[in-house]
């Protein structure tokens, strides 16, 4: 059991939980405000694909080098941010049931990029491979950094602005609120298209870093995972980095072994059980089996006045 | 509530008109939305609109495939229907879809001697009863700690896929064969295509008895809601919980009830896949049915005869699909999944139409 | 100071407020009475923003303003003071009071200097509180100090008060009304809510009174009395009788023994109470709410999870404290809910639907196929008798219950009770927001059922309603049973006092 613990696994690991820690912490934002955050997934799958297209664009039509990728990156934000518009229209100025929006929204974003590669790229649901010099960075210590000053941006921003605390009271209570005088909806707003912008980020990660190229449903429910980890994470910046790294490690492991784990008594773990980890810790801690992870009270609730 | 809601309301529309006008409302703007899209890739919508919808009415192949596309998203809309009706959201019809149908493989080539009088039934009992399971193990969270179905359903569904991924690999693969699938079940299960009965119908088109099964399991659902003291209390339960507790309803029980019922139906999709199909569990059969019949619910207005319609125009949409993309120019498949998402975006935000109408409406009265 | 002119306001069918006229001089402390739902909430809500009125117009220091949200409201130098608390529990008092006029820059959230300003506030109005505990932490009091200071960080200079002595000890009430009248020394304007009248004399300037939604009156406080309000504010002289015989007593039906209920934060909610219903008896509590009239009701019914109860609940002999709801209907217990939007009825089923609510799962609804399929012709039978028996209009089953008004789903909610022939009635608000020929109605038929024997529980905030429906009366106070009166002979003075301070 002791050599999976290389270095190479630490370095995976960091490169895997980075989608998951942007997707994550967008969340966190949306769902503090008390908007359900389930179509991570396709907001990730937008911002992935966008990065991916825009990036292959940029380097061959406007021949942007190694400008490129943050271009893409940025699109891929932007991306995010476009599916997060729609998201929060419906859920918050329509008022529409949240999970069946997202739910809507991780249909759509499944059907999305396939057909516009297959309109642009003759393709069916993939971007042209993109040169490796023209990815974002990948050195872990890099990424890490990258991490690190997000999450402590996050933590200062929910915890130390008004902006923040305007935010929880939202999520918790809007009714009290809106009492105060804060506009509950813009606030939802911004909450949702933060996690929008963050989410693409994760997706644009996911396909112009880890790889390098969009592949049809290429984040697999990583926004799903996105979203266990934010709830194993109690809807806190710094527990989710944690869970994060935790889903991220479980991933690096089931790449690494390659199929099984061969423990030192003999024994074989398929990876598909390595698979499972997060999803069982998820369902694990949300029942209260290790300490109570409470939502924020008016998760799912749309704010409606004169009631 | 505001004016604009009022007036909707205010409308001298019988309530069947309603509920057939907002989801074919919902359908039409997204066709639109749609149409946009493919011309902003370059092709013409109504060509392949053509295609999409002009091929699901051929005989036999596109009428046959769009019943037999028509069968899981019948079963999976349905399960989500009741979980709704009970206010829980099942999005786990996909998870509980993929044990019930490895279960059903499963008895299928354990017992694969038995004659199909026992073979069949207990095939149908495997479906039923795993996806029962599945489905009531986010119901005894919910009812016992309180913890989310959605969130619940969601991990489930991963944790269903890598379960059964991995006794289909590790325990039920032919040796050497490079497709995920398992072994074939025993002869005796399987269940006839409906080509067997009806003259010039061929036999190739898989269609079968489990098409059937679906439309008396949504006349089943209907007598069971709205005809039954179980339905009663579940209804009771999802409109208002706290009226059905003070009614002597137990709010728990019901939501196991709900749930059980729901993956049920949900693991029937397991006896047109494995019985009438494939004849074996082929790894990663299932194209999305379990969160497709999301979308067939909600279209379906949760009421049996809105699932079989919107089930049937979903089926056709992904039958056609296919010729899509092979006889447009650049339009893909993938317009059915987008075309999907946007209707069920426009049926969520239901809202969005009564606010067009209510603001003409405003309009037309300033004018006046 | 704040003038609301024809406003008008409607929710639904109900006309909450019509035509109201209300004028506010600057630095007095202007009293709006009315009886429960005579739409002085609403008119305030309209002032602060929480409603957009119909029509009408609000005025502040003389010039027409348009309130669209709290936020303007706030800009104009309003406050408001929920009856419910609008504080976000979870988070400080200091991170409440200055939630959305947060001190600072938007980058950074200055609470220093934010906690320092709310001890100036609060010692300049004597309002002590700690600006870093989180309000999950206060006593009922505490909270409402924290939402006078969060309208005073405000600038507020004008302080909408919404039944704020609901929730008060006769002392906290004595020093809640020193803190107004400081406001008042140093130039504020107050609008306080209420129904009491004897506090309305005790400290306001001027009264509007309020009725059906209309404006009734408008009075100087120095020029009024308790029976001139009473009567503007009721419409009628106040002589609220109701014929009855003599009880003719039975067996007891039902016998509390030291109940004790905590709530789920753990805090005791009913303390030690015991007490006895007998056949043929009306049995009132009388109490201010929130005292546990709502958890005494709801543990009687099987609403309660069992863990929270210790003591002896016997009904015919029989130990109920570990029976659900169901059993104990079975057994013959019938309950009318003091909130019947909440517990009463499913709004969105018909008529029809929901008459059958309790019984619906035995003979002879449930009596197809061994007891499985709804028989509708029985059902339809069942709704028929109840809206015929107890005049709910309009007259079709079919309807949805949130089609009727509320004194009609009222009587709907009564006849299924009365359906079921109960041996034990548990009674809470019967004819709260229910209209006055309606009220009678019920009250005639509480009388007859007690006459018929059944013995009945009844819990009503309307001090009149218990003490004239009730053959005896006991008060609560703070989870307990502050001690036990014949209404007959006790006078409202007598019963307000051990409604008040307990023993």
């Amino acid at each position: 059991m002791r050599d999976i613990f290389t270095l190479s696994l630490i370095a995976s690991t960091i490169r895997l939980a980075t989608p998951l820690v942007f997707a994550a912490l967008g969340g966190l934002f949306s769902e503090r405000s008390g908007v359900i955050n389930i179509a991570l997934e396709g907001k990730m799958l937008a911002g992935a694909f966008t990065a991916a297209a825009v990036t292959h664009a940029a380097e061959t039509s406007l021949g942007l080098g190694t400008a490129s990728p943050w271009v893409g990156l940025l699109a891929g934000m932007l991306a995010g941010l476009l599916i997060a518009v729609i998201y929060a229209v419906s859920c918050i100025k329509f008022k529409a049931d949240q999970v069946v929006s997202g739910a809507a929204i991780n249909i759509l974003m499944i059907g999305m990029p396939g057909f516009l590669s297959g309109a642009f790229f003759l393709s069916s649901g993939s971007t042209p491979q993109i040169p490796k010099d023209h990815l974002l960075p990948q050195s872990p210590f890099v990424v890490a950094i990258a991490i690190v000053v997000l999450v402590a941006a996050i933590w200062y921003v929910v915890y130390k602005t008004p902006f923040g605390l305007r935010l929880r009271s939202v999520g918790e209570n809007p009714e009290a609120a809106d009492a105060a005088g804060v506009s509950v909806s813009k606030i939802r707003y911004w909450g949702v298209l933060l996690a929008g912008m963050l989410a693409g980020i994760g997706g644009a990660y996911l396909s112009i870093g880890q790889s390098s190229l969009f592949t049809r449903n290429m984040t697999a429910g990583r926004g799903f995972i996105a979203l266990a980890a934010l709830i194993f994470g109690k809807w806190k910046p710094v527990p989710t980095l944690l869970a994060c790294l935790l889903f991220g490690f479980t991933e690096a492991v089931s790449i690494q072994m390659q199929g099984v784990i061969k423990l030192s008594s003999g024994e074989d773990i398929p990876v598909q059980f390595i698979q499972m980890v997060p999803y069982v810790l998820t369902i694990v801690v949300l029942a209260g089996f290790i300490g109570s992870s409470r939502p924020p009270r008016a998760l799912g609730i749309p704010y409606q006045k004169e009631k | 509530m505001n004016l604009r809601n009022l007036w909707i309301t205010n409308l001298n529309m019988p309530k069947l008109a309603r509920d057939l006008l907002f989801p074919l409302i919902a359908v039409v703007a997204a066709f639109i939305v749609g149409g946009i899209l493919i011309l902003l890739v370059g092709d013409n919508p109504f060509h392949a609109y053509g295609l999409l919808l002009g091929s699901a009415l051929s005989w036999p192949d596109g009428i046959g495939y769009t019943l037999f596309q028509a069968t899981p998203l019948i079963f999976t809309g349905l399960a989500v229907l009741v979980g709704f009706r009970c206010g829980l959201f099942n999005i786990g019809a996909e998870g509980q879809l993929y044990v019930a149908a490895f279960a059903t493989a499963w008895v299928g080539i354990t017992f694969a001697n038995l004659t199909p009088w026992f073979l069949i039934p207990m095939c149908f009992a495997a479906a039923i009863l795993s996806g029962a399971f599945w489905a009531a193990i986010p119901g005894v969270l919910k009812a016992r700690f309180g913890s989310h179905e959605v969130i619940n359903t969601i991990m489930l569904n991963f944790i269903a896929v890598a379960l059964v991924s991995y006794f289909t690999q590790y325990h039920y693969k032919t040796p050497g064969d490079p497709i995920m699938q398992t072994v074939p079940i025993g002869a005796g299960a399987h269940i006839a295509r409906l080509g067997k009965f009806l003259p010039g119908f061929p036999e190739r088109i898989p269609v079968n008895i489990a098409f059937l099964l679906a439309l008396l399991c949504c006349f089943l659902v209907y007598v069971f809601l709205w005809r039954t003291k179980w339905g009663y209390e579940i209804r009771a339960t999802g409109s208002n919980p706290f009226a059905a507790e003070y009614g002597g309803i137990s709010i728990r029980k019901q939501i196991v009830l709900a749930m059980s019922v729901s993956g049920a139906l949900a693991g029937m999709v397991g006896i047109n896949e494995v019985l009438g199909y494939h004849y074996r569990y082929y790894d990663g059969f299932s194209d999305n049915y379990g969160y497709t019949g999301i979308a067939v619910a909600l279209l379906g207005r949760n009421h049996p005869v809105g699932v079989i319609l919107a089930a049937l125009l979903f089926a056709a949409l992904q039958h056609g699909g296919i010729y899509v993309d092979g006889f447009s120019e650049h339009v893909t498949k993938d317009i059915v999944q987008v075309l999907q998402g946007i209707i069920i975006l426009f049926v969520a935000a239901e809202a969005f139409f009564k606010w067009l109408l209510g603001r003409k409406a405003g309009m037309q009265r300033l004018r006046a | 100071m704040l003038e609301l002119r024809q406003i008008t306001k409607r929710f639904g069918d109900v006309l909450a407020n019509d035509h109201v006229d209300i004028a506010v001089k600057p630095g007095t402390i202007h009293a709006i009475v009315g009886e429960n739902g005579a739409g002085k909430s609403t008119a305030m809500r309209i002032a602060y923003g929480f409603y957009t009125a119909d029509s009408g117009e609000i005025v502040v220091d003389g010039q027409v303003r348009d309130i669209k949200s709290p936020h303007d409201a706030i800009a104009l130098g309003i406050g408001m003071v929920h009856q419910h608390f609008m504080l976000v529990e979870t988070m400080t008092v200091a991170e409440n009071i200055i939630l959305g006029a947060e001190p600072g820059t938007e980058l950074a959230l200055d609470l220093k200097s934010a906690a320092a300003q709310i001890r100036q506030l609060s010692e300049e109005f004597k309002l002590a509180v700690n600006p870093n505990e989180p309000i999950e932490h206060l006593s009922v009091g505490q909270q409402q100090r924290v939402e006078l200071l969060k309208a005073l960080y405000r600038h507020a200079r004008l302080l909408i008060l919404d039944e704020p002595t609901a929730v008060l000890t006769p002392l906290e009430v004595e020093e809640f009304f020193v803190i107004l009248r400081r406001m008042r020394e140093q130039g504020k304007t107050v609008i306080i809510i209420t129904h009491k009248l004897s506090e309305v004399l005790a400290i306001s300037d001027e009264v509007t009174v309020m009725r059906d939604g209309k404006v009734v009156g408008r009075v100087q406080t120095k020029d009024t009395n308790a029976a001139e309000l009473a009567r503007l504010m009721v419409g009628r002289e106040v002589l609220l009788r109701v014929e009855k015989s003599d009880p003719k007593v039975g067996q007891t039906e039902l016998e509390v023994k030291n109940l004790s209920v905590t709530d789920s934060s753990g805090a005791k909610r009913i303390n030690d109470v015991s007490f006895e219903v007998r056949r043929g008896e009306i049995v009132g509590i009388a109490g201010v709410e929130g005292n546990g009239q709502t958890e005494l009701i709801e543990t009687l019914a099987g609403l309660v999870d069992p863990a929270r109860i210790t003591g002896h609940i016997n009904f015919e002999g029989k130990d109920l404290k570990s029976l659900g709801a169901r059993v104990r209907r079975e057994l013959g217990i019938a309950h009318i809910p003091e909130d019947r939007h909440r517990r009463g009825l499913i709004l969105d089923f018909s008529l029809a639907e929901n008459s059958i609510l309790g019984v619906h799962y035995r003979p002879p609804i449930a009596a197809l196929a061994g007891g499985i399929i709804l028989d509708e012709n029985a059902v339809q039978r069942r709704a028929a008798e109840i809206i015929q028996g107890f005049d709910v209009r309009p007259p079709n089953a079919a309807l949805p219950a949130r089609a009727l008004s509320g004194g009609n789903q009222q009587k709907l909610i009564i006849g299924r009770e009365y359906h079921v022939a109960p041996k034990l009635l548990l009674v809470s608000q019967p004819t709260r927001g229910v209209d006055i020929g309606a009220i009678e109605f019920i009250h005639r038929q509480l009388v007859s059922l007690r006459d018929n024997g059944c013995a009945i529980l009844l819990v009503s905030a309307e001090l009149e309603e218990v003490t004239s429906l009730s053959d005896r009366l006991l008060v609560i106070h703070e989870g307990r049973i502050a001690g036990e009166v014949d209404p007959k002979l006790a006078t409202l003075e007598e019963i307000g006092l051990l409604m008040t301070r307990g023993h």
